[in-house]
């Protein structure tokens, strides 16, 4: 089973551009990371600048609106993820529970989608749409 | 505090660190039996105490200082007569009221240590094989029998025979340094890829695939390559497991039937996968590695970069399976050659390497040969042998999902009666 820890860092909805967690703040983590794929059980992980560097595009009648960051009405933003491989929710729970965070840090845990989750009618979309992606090649 | 069912992060905790506890406690008392032992009393006491008192901190630390506890209570009981074990007791008591997680890397290294004494070459290859699945992939010795096609009782004898070995040779638990590290990787690479070919084809039961066993023998491979990293041997290991991994979706039907490679639908493969294999693969390569291992996961790559079944580069994989006949020359290796020969070639051509192989006496139950050669003579139009031969497969496979997909392709071979007078030849 796969699952995806998404990392809601406190205050990173008001971050500056630029911002960088502190080297303390990297170094535990490294030591996490590591820790996750000595276990073998890390499949990709990404950390995300903050949404004062993003944008968002909402969308009203059918039309676009984009909103450059900071979002004055976000209160919790992603910061980053893990994707792990692990055997229940409980393990995934487990993992991220042993994760280097402080306090009003939250790490939300969402299982990855898997294909045989959708009825015949939807999978065969799926696949339509995923045939057209190229996989590598040599 | 709200109490759900404890049961399901007891049983999480104990996938994290039971291998590790084994293998600390093996660290500590030198027997990987009665270290078993004593990392399951461990797991009996959590079972009555965190449902009451919650998991605890140091979830690890916990089940080790109990395993510790126990360890002592068991020399006391026992054996304090001996002064080794005397000393052994000393050493367990001063370490048993230590609270903190053990170093992150001392677990990965006992867990290796675990693996190396597992598949110590004093024992016979068989034994290695066995007592590894038993300790790290956590197989049922009948799991373990089926794989090899060998009875259970047999290798239920091979087991205890490998723990005695192991405590009468006295087997240092140790990672082992330098040239000898390689010498002994490819015992514990042949151990990982039979758990997960257990998960990727199962021998035997309702189930076509075991998923869960690929990802534990995944997993134990991703450990070891972290270990490992120089070693091109491991990378393909690794990078073969996760090619083959990520068509497992695509491997079995809305019913549970299996599906074969060139029949699968490429959109369900997971190309999450499919990109950490080949990176694997291209670590391998930087290595220089052209062994057994890189060499199968160079095929898997050919399968997984083709976009279409039809654009399988089969000439390439010909080529690949030449070189691993040479490496590995072994009947199993040249019927998947002939597979290769037949889709470059046509089925004459691999029809030809089969016949070669029916008197093989390692192959007489093994159901992929006449399968295979059903597979050929159908397409030769022989539809008459090719019945018999997809019945012969359906007979000897103990897997229930197999088996009904072969007796599916031999009643698509038409009924029984002359043969069609133009389909000879």
């Amino acid at each position: 089973m796969k699952f995806m820890m998404l990392v809601i860092p406190k205050g990173y909805e008001q971050a500056k551009p630029g911002t960088l967690p502190d080297p303390k703040m990297v170094e535990n983590m490294m030591k996490y990371n590591e820790s996750l794929q000595k276990a073998g059980v890390l499949l990709a992980l990404d950390g995300l600048h903050p949404p004062s560097m993003g944008a968002r595009v909402s969308f009203s009648g059918g039309k676009p609106r984009v909103t450059d960051g900071p979002f004055a009405e976000a209160k919790e933003v992603l910061g980053g993820y893990w994707m792990i491989q692990v055997k229940s929710k409980a393990e995934a729970v487990e993992w991220a529970s042993r994760a280097p965070m402080s306090d009003n840090e939250i790490i939300e845990i969402r299982q990855v989608q898997d294909f045989s989750d959708f009825p015949p009618e939807t999978q065969k979309h799926l696949g339509d749409f995923k045939d057209k992606q190229s996989p590598p090649r040599k | 505090m709200a109490a759900p069912d404890p049961r399901p992060a007891i049983d999480a905790v104990w996938r994290m660190e039971s291998a590790g506890l084994i293998a600390g406690l093996t660290r500590m008392v030198r027997d990987v039996g009665l270290a078993e032992d004593l990392a399951q009393d461990a797991l009996v006491a959590a079972l009555e105490r965190w449902p009451v008192s919650g998991i605890p901190e140091h979830p690890g630390a916990w089940l080790m200082a109990t395993a510790k506890h126990r360890a002592i209570d068991w020399l006391r009981r026992d054996r304090l007569l001996d002064r080794k074990h005397q000393e052994l007791g000393a050493r367990l008591e001063a370490g048993a009221s230590e609270a903190q997680d053990p170093e992150e890397g001392e677990i990965g290294d006992n867990l290796l240590r675990l693996m190396f004494m597992t598949c110590h070459p004093v024992l016979p290859a068989e034994g290695r094989v066995a007592l590894t699945l038993r300790l790290l992939g956590g197989l049922t010795t009948d799991e373990i029998a089926r794989a090899f096609l060998v009875p259970e009782a047999t290798v239920a004898q091979r087991i205890v025979r490998a723990k005695k070995t192991l405590a009468e040779e006295k087997v240092p638990f140790e990672v082992p340094r330098g040239a000898e590290l390689n010498a002994r990787l490819s015992s514990v690479l042949e151990v990982l890829y039979l758990i997960f070919n257990e998960g990727y084809a199962a021998t035997s039961g309702d189930d076509w695939v075991r998923p869960a066993l690929c990802e534990d023998a995944l997993r134990l491979g991703r450990v070891l390559s972290e270990l490992a990293p120089q070693e091109p041997e491991v990378q393909g290991l690794v990078s073969l497991m996760e090619l083959q991994a990520s068509r497992l979706g695509a491997r079995i039907g809305p019913s549970g039937e299996p599906i074969l490679l060139l029949d699968q639908n490429r959109s369900r493969w997971d190309h999450l996968l499919i990109r950490r294999g080949l990176a694997a693969l291209e670590r391998a390569a930087r290595l220089g590695g052209r062994g057994p291992y890189v060499l199968q996961a160079s095929i898997a790559a050919c399968h997984a970069r083709a976009k279409a079944a039809a654009e399988t580069d089969w000439p390439r994989i010909v080529a690949l399976y030449d070189d691993l006949a040479e490496r590995l020359p072994t009947p199993v290796v040249e019927l998947n050659r002939a597979v290769a020969v037949s889709m470059a070639a046509g089925p004459a051509a691999g029809l030809e390497l089969v016949d070669r192989l029916v008197t093989e006496p390692s192959l007489r139950n093994y159901p992929l040969l006449p399968s295979v050669r059903a597979d050929f003579l159908k397409k030769l139009g022989r539809t008459d042998e090719a019945r018999e031969e997809f019945r012969r497969a359906a007979l000897l496979t103990r897997n229930a999902r197999e088996r009904e997909l072969l007796l599916s392709r031999a009643a698509a071979c038409g009924r029984e009666g002359p043969p069609d007078p133009g389909s000879e030849g």
